[in-house]
């Protein structure tokens, strides 16, 4: 995904399809991109298919505040399997078909029927478990949830709040421990 | 240090893991020259990735395996049935370090539970106290905290609501864990600063893994050569049954024959039994070291479950040693609770992208959003627990082969009713902890997605008909062939096994020295 500058490169690269979107302004996922407005350029899938994607992703895994920039990070991933492996995207082109015409632009109850009705296919299988690890996975989406993330460079949690919990008593020394470099 | 290949008075260890890469520096340590491969690549302090994706690619063993039967890896079709590493170092680089004791009981675990039906129990034919000898040298080597003089670790948020949930439910043994992770600086190594990446690799070494303590220092000695990205596909025998040396696959992909006067397999269960397996002869149709028909059965994974509690205030799970939390109570053989042997409640924390895929049940929708939404909100346990060793229970090869073209190794496993009691019962116990402590919502998971812990494929046995190898590793149908890594445990017990398979390669060093200067190999 760039942002910016769709167009510049599409004479190159085998552009299939384009999905666009513009980030909420003041969000904390604002600050972390480098520009609000991005666009996914798609290389297996067409821009109609990109969109029912990205309409799956979201009701498999609704998260309402989370941006569209991060669940087209998952139909990138997607994107980026069917164009390496054209089973993969035969797998998936059938599958969303499957789902019916207007699936990127119903209602949620009838996304989650059209989804419930091929739950136990290898399509549905596959969709879901890439969209639960690359969903969770990104900056985006630490940011979203709250984590943290890699604490070495900033010496741990261990000053960070690692036990700043107060809303339970505090466990007593003899099935803790003494803080290290506390004169131990 | 560098071997000539045709060098057969040279050790051979595959796999540098706790097993091997403690043997090898033991062995060293005594002037003995050993070869040691490792499948993976070299890690350092300094290039762990935290990048939880990286990490995962920088150190898992990703070459396929498959499963099969009713375990959870099997039914979700899971592409890692087992997450091992393939990296110098082994399990040790992303254990999560938790270090409890085997027990008397569980070494004598057939005369305890009796002849349950449908499972081949056996005693260890280790005495405890002889264990236990190399357990307590085995702690000091990797500064246990609350043993051989440790501190434990302070307690983190996470723990805070294990200890007040399970005081509350009404245990006594509930403190901050056994863990080979410093609770101050010693050994060389760093102190713990509670970055909760001990998975992705303790960028202060205070995680105890051979890659930075038993490693160097059989180098140090000047008598090891280890070749890294070389992996063993077969051990070669002469005609009267002695291995000759082992055959295995160099960095760019070359086969090579390295001769050896002993060799001792260390690479996981797994790895350990599909090499055996793919070492089949004329002389040994059925895998090497298998006349007992035993290699590969009596596979163990220990009974796993995960419990996830959400609260209406902030746990911040991620900050803090992963593992640094323990209940010992159910750990024990309290037949009135409806199933033999016992478990541990072990603290665990997931970053935001793994916990998906590893602690959460099967779900999408609305319903599993919601849990996802709640992950400042989270403290989270598992529980580790005795399997049944089972004969059908077993690592076999594939029908799927890898990279090389050789059949990888299948899991197979169908959970005993005594597993599937332990799990109900611990997921319940789980359940009342978590409530105990004010959760307003509990998820559960049923099983793990994948084993960490590999046990039981080679058992020891005093008896060569009913086990794959002695007291000491080493295998009864083959005096210069050993096993140094948890595929030797005659039952799994309760506690996470890498404790027990140092203090076994500590024990089994002594004993390869002592038949190496009496000539028997």
């Amino acid at each position: 995904m760039r942002s910016n500058g769709v167009a510049d490169r599409r004479d190159f690269l085998k552009v299939t399809g384009v999905l666009t979107g513009c980030l909420v302004a003041g969000s904390p996922l604002a600050l972390l991109a480098p520009s609000r407005a991005w666009a996914l350029e798609l290389t297996a899938f067409n821009t109609d298919q990109g969109a029912a994607l990205l309409a799956a992703v979201r009701t498999l895994l609704p998260h309402d505040r989370l941006d569209d920039a991060v669940y087209a990070s998952v139909v990138r991933a997607c994107d980026a399997d069917a164009a390496r492996d054209a089973g993969v995207r035969e797998l998936y082109s059938r599958g969303l078909v499957s789902l019916g015409a207007g699936f990127a632009t119903a209602k949620e109850p009838e996304r989650v029927a059209a989804l419930k009705a091929i739950e136990s296919t290898p399509f549905f299988q596959q969709l879901r478990v890439k969209a639960i690890s690359s969903l969770y996975s990104s900056p985006l989406a630490y940011a979203y949830f709250g984590y943290e993330g890699e604490a070495f460079s900033k010496g741990g949690y261990l000053h960070r709040g690692f036990d700043d919990l107060k809303w339970l008593p505090e466990v007593p020394p003899a099935d803790s421990g003494p803080m290290p470099g506390a004169g131990s | 240090m560098k071997y000539e290949l045709g060098d057969d008075g040279v050790v051979v260890i595959i796999g540098s893991g706790a097993g091997g890469g403690t043997l090898a520096h033991e062995l060293t340590r005594r002037g003995i020259r050993v070869v040691l491969l490792e499948a993976g690549a070299r890690q350092s302090l300094a290039s762990f990735s935290q990048v939880p994706n990286e990490a995962f690619a920088q150190l898992t063993w990703l070459d396929p395996r498959t499963s099969s039967g009713d375990w959870a890896p099997a039914q979700t079709h899971s592409p890692l049935p087992a997450w091992l590493t393939k990296t110098v170092g082994g399990t040790t680089t992303h254990w999560g370090a938790v270090t409890p004791r085997l027990t008397a009981t569980e070494l004598k675990a057939r005369t305890h539970y009796g002849a349950l039906p449908g499972t081949s129990l056996t005693d260890w034919p280790i005495a405890h106290e002889e264990l236990l000898r190399y357990v307590e040298l085995a702690e000091q080597r990797l500064c246990v905290t609350r043993r051989a003089g440790n501190p434990g670790l302070p307690a983190s948020n996470n723990f805070k609501v294990m200890y007040n949930g399970a005081r509350k439910a009404g245990y006594q043994k509930v403190h901050s864990g056994y863990l080979a992770i410093n609770s101050r600086a010693q050994d060389g190594r760093g102190f713990c600063i509670q970055q909760g990446f001990c998975v992705q690799g303790c960028k202060m070494g205070a995680k105890w893994s051979t890659l930075y303590t038993d490693i160097p220092r059989a180098e140090a000695t000047g008598k090891l050569d280890l070749r890294i990205q070389s992996m063993a596909t077969r051990i070669e025998h002469d005609a009267a049954g002695r291995v000759t040396g082992v055959v295995y696959r160099d960095a760019g992909g070359a086969e090579q024959r390295q001769k050896a006067r002993a060799v001792c397999v260390a690479g996981n269960a797994p790895e350990t039994t599909r090499l055996l397996l793919l070492s089949q002869s004329g002389k040994f149709p059925r895998g090497l070291a298998n006349s007992s028909d035993q290699l590969g059965r009596n596979y163990c994974h220990h009974v796993l479950g995960f419990t996830i509690g959400i609260f209406d205030q902030p746990v911040y799970m991620w900050r803090g040693t992963s593992q640094a939390g323990l209940v010992e109570d159910e750990a024990i053989h309290a037949p009135k609770r409806g199933f033999a042997g016992g478990y541990f409640v072990e603290l665990v924390n997931f970053d935001v992208g793994s916990l998906p895929l590893a602690a959460l049940p099967y779900g999408w929708g609305r319903d599993y959003a919601s849990i996802m939404d709640n992950y400042r909100n989270m403290a989270g346990f598992m529980i580790v627990g005795e399997d049944m060793p089972r004969p059908g229970n077993r690592i076999t090869l594939s029908a799927v082969k890898d990279a090389h073209g050789l059949p990888v190794a299948n899991l197979h496993v169908d959970e005993h009713p005594n597993d599937l009691a332990m799990r109900a019962h611990g997921q319940k116990q789980s359940r009342r902890i978590m409530e105990a402590a004010g959760a307003k919502r509990v998820v559960q998971s049923e099983g793990s997605p994948f084993a960490t812990h590999n046990l039981g494929t080679a058992r020891m046995s005093t008896d060569p008909g009913a086990g794959v190898t002695n007291p000491h590793g080493q295998t009864h149908d083959i005096r210069n062939l050993f096993i140094s890594d948890g595929s030797v445990f005659s039952t799994s017990g309760a506690a996470n096994p890498t404790l027990t398979i140092v203090a076994l390669a500590l024990r089994q060093a002594e004993y390869i020295e002592r038949e190496m200067a009496a000539k028997h190999i």
